[in-house]
């Protein structure tokens, strides 16, 4: 177990609804999870499942109306974010806890030259001269490894390449140093060869920072290559967790199971290619329209009476492997 | 190889890039620089690479969706490259097309029913109560209900609305379907499902499939031989085993060390390229792909090498190759 000194983020039954047309719905459920100094957190899920709609609440950037966050707390180094005003709020982001998105004109402005962004970014939290703002500016860009980065500094983001711009992006959000780094699907949008550069930079610049990083992803592969842990959601909950060693041995929900068997493999990559792919049926539910036990259920192949009337709950099947399903003692055998 | 369907030979498509009031143009787009290849009858040979490294243009040019800069295209040993719209009409019915976006290529005016069977009326093929017999049939095919045929696309999922495409592009029995990233925009457990719908038809139909994917590993599950393209041009052939065993090329070689596999035991990511691909407009000079090579020798910056076979059907293009290889 880590060190309680160690812990940099302890989100605790966070629960956050929209209220649309077709309903209220509850698009993150009773999540909970911790992030210590150093490590490396996927979340993983299929599109919908809730993964950004938990980042946005722990940024504080879930837009009300039509979100709300109404229950839980989200931690980071003892102060309960959920707590703070907005102006308490500005002072933590971008400062201790930081984003990056896919795309990352969401976070650049397409007007204003690189270098003068970040040199906002830093002087809106500490108190310096514009000078050295400027030469933590270059630092940064030489950080995330662009070459020429004081000539670079003086472009605007449309001068840069796509893999350029989100390097640009994550010298923008580690400048203050932060504590915890989110990273939402940070290169889905990326080709293969400028994802593993992408990928190797943020991991390297964690190691070097120790910041805490909760990583978003909906790629198996990803998770894989970068996590320490695993949360795996599905319809707005936590459904399992584990080492990602423990997940990829032995998965314990029929889910994680159905999604890794589900995927296709590279030869030669030491993982089993499979001669047919499994298929998990139908499609995800509508969160407005939940199922009243488990979620899962209408596509589950183990599902039995009490799976549709009763949610099960999240147990700890040892070693701090938590899954949610009535029958996860049985997975590895039946599925 | 079985007999050829479609053989495409030198394929180029250039573009102008224009700029300034004058519309002057200032540069070309090698948008696709010689591309050789060709397709079995029921095979499927995968088109991977990078954005913009003309999988697309190649896919496109070959449905003549696109006209072509030059080069040839035969479809079943004819000529289809230069005729005309009235010449080409026979050949559009046996080569169909199944995009990414299945929300934007289905009309949400119409039903999933009209949808499917519009290539039927169009070409005359079948009207009124036969017309919604092989519509019908052709729903159950891809796995969707027949009762569904009414509905509008936006009451489908994205997978479904893939099946619709499908269908529509089974309607009037194509020999070739081009598949440009048909399951890119779906979620991982909707991609089984369609990946093998694809499958199991090609097995019942026997048609061939030119497929496109980012995705490496969707590439190698249903390709028997995969293409790796870069900056226009092929730079690697072979069958899929071979390809994924041993790439001769660098660029296939770091193409595959940067898939992250879903082991949390196997290796790390370790990027064996630096930098971006450079623009299409100037591409560089001789191997286009020497800006990024760490094999790079003085003369990879003049000399542009050809795709040579390297024993048993495995073709590269690479100077380092050159020598063991035979032109073909
Ligand atoms: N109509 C056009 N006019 C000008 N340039 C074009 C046109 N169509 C394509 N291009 C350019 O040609 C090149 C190849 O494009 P293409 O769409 O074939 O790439 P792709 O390999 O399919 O990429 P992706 O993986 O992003 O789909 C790109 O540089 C693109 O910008
Ligand atoms: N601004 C919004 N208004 C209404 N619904 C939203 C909004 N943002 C997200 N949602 C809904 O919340 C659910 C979870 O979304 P999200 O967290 O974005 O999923 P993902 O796991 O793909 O990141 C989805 O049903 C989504 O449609
Ligand atoms: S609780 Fe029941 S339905 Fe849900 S995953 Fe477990 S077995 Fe399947
Ligand atoms: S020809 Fe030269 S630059 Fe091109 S791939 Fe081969 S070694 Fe590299
Ligand atoms: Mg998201
Ligand atoms: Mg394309």
């Amino acid at each position: 177990m880590a060190q309680k000194s160690d812990i940099v983020l302890e989100v605790k039954n966070l629960k956050t609804v929209f209220f649309t047309n077709s309903g209220l719905f509850k698009a993150v459920d009773d999540v909970s999870f911790t992030v210590t100094r150093g490590e490396t957190l996927a979340i993983v899920g299929e599109s919908g499942c809730g993964k950004s709609v938990t980042a946005l609440s722990l940024m504080r950037l879930v837009p009300d109306p039509p979100g709300r966050i109404v229950g839980g707390s989200v931690t980071l180094e003892g102060t309960d974010l959920l707590a703070l005003d907005e102006a308490q709020m500005r002072a933590v982001r971008g400062n201790r806890i930081s984003m990056i998105f896919q795309e990352p004109m969401t976070s650049l402005n397409p007007v204003m030259r690189i270098g003068d962004q970040i040199v906002e970014a830093v002087r809106l939290h500490r108190n310096i001269s514009s000078k050295e703002a400027r030469s933590i500016a270059v630092e940064m860009l030489r950080l995330v490894r662009i070459p020429e980065p004081a000539r670079r500094a003086k472009e605007y983001p449309h001068q840069l390449s796509g893999g350029m711009r989100q390097r640009a992006m994550i010298a923008m959000a580690l400048a203050c140093r932060p504590a915890l780094l989110i990273a939402d699907e940070p290169t889905t949008a990326l080709d293969v060869t400028i994802q593993a550069q992408i990928l190797a930079l943020i991991l390297d610049l964690q190691k070097e920072l120790g910041t805490g990083l909760v990583l978003i992803t909906h790629d198996l592969g990803v998770v894989a290559q970068t996590a320490q842990r695993v949360i795996v959601m599905y319809a707005g909950r936590k459904v399992e967790e584990a080492s990602v060693e423990a997940l990829f041995a032995a998965p314990k929900h029929p889910y994680t199971r159905g999604l890794m068997a589900s995927i296709p493999a590279v030869p030669a990559s030491g993982v089993p290619a499979p001669a047919r792919l499994n298929e998990i049926p139908g499609t995800v539910p509508s969160l407005v329209r939940l199922p009243q036990g488990c979620a899962f259920a209408p596509r589950c192949k183990l599902a039995i009476k009490r799976c549709e009337a009763e949610y099960p709950p999240l147990a700890d099947w040892g070693g701090g492997h938590l899954a949610a399903c009535w029958r996860a003692e049985e997975v590895a055998e039946v599925a | 190889m079985s007999e050829v369907l479609l053989e495409v030979t030198e394929l180029k498509k250039h573009y102008p890039v224009r700029a300034g009031v004058l519309r002057r143009q200032i540069g070309t787009v090698h948008a696709v620089d010689g591309v050789s290849f060709s397709l079995g009858a029921g095979e499927t040979l995968g088109l991977v690479g990078e954005s913009g490294c003309g999988k697309s243009t190649v896919a496109r040019s070959v449905l003549r969706l696109v006209e072509p800069t030059s080069g040839q295209i035969r479809l079943d040993g004819e000529d289809i490259t230069h005729l005309s719209k009235t010449a080409l009409r026979p050949h559009r019915r046996s080569m169909q097309i199944v995009f990414q976006d299945p929300f934007a290529s289905l009309n949400p005016r119409m039903t999933a029913g009209d949808i499917v069977g519009e290539p039927l009326a169009v070409h005359g093929l079948a009207t009124g109560k036969e017309l919604e017999t092989r519509v019908a049939k052709l729903f159950e095919q891809v796995g969707l209900r027949s009762d569904q045929m009414k509905n509008f696309p936006h009451q489908f999922s994205g997978g479904q609305r893939q099946r619709i495409c499908i269908a529509r592009a089974l309607a009037l029995g194509p020999r070739l379907i081009v598949c440009d990233e048909p399951v890119s925009a779906l979620d991982v457990s909707i991609q089984a499902q369609v990946i093998n719908l694809l499958i199991d038809l090609q097995r019942e139909h026997g048609f061939s499939y030119l497929f496109i994917a980012h995705d490496l590993a969707v590439v190698a599950h249903i390709s028997h031989r995969v293409a790796v393209m870069y900056l226009g041009r092929i730079v690697e052939i072979a069958d899929k085993d071979d390809l994924f065993r041993n790439p001769r090329h660098p660029y296939t070689q770091a193409l595959l060390a940067s898939v992250p596999i879903a082991n949390p035991l196997a290796k790390r990511l370790a990027p064996l390229v630096d930098g971006d691909v450079p623009s299409p407009v100037n591409p560089p000079s001789g191997c286009a792909f020497h800006t990024r090579c760490r094999y790079a020798m003085e003369r990879c910056k003049t000399e542009r090498p050809a795709l040579l076979d390297a024993g048993d059907g495995h073709q590269v293009a690479c100077l380092l190759n050159a020598g063991t290889g035979r032109s073909q």
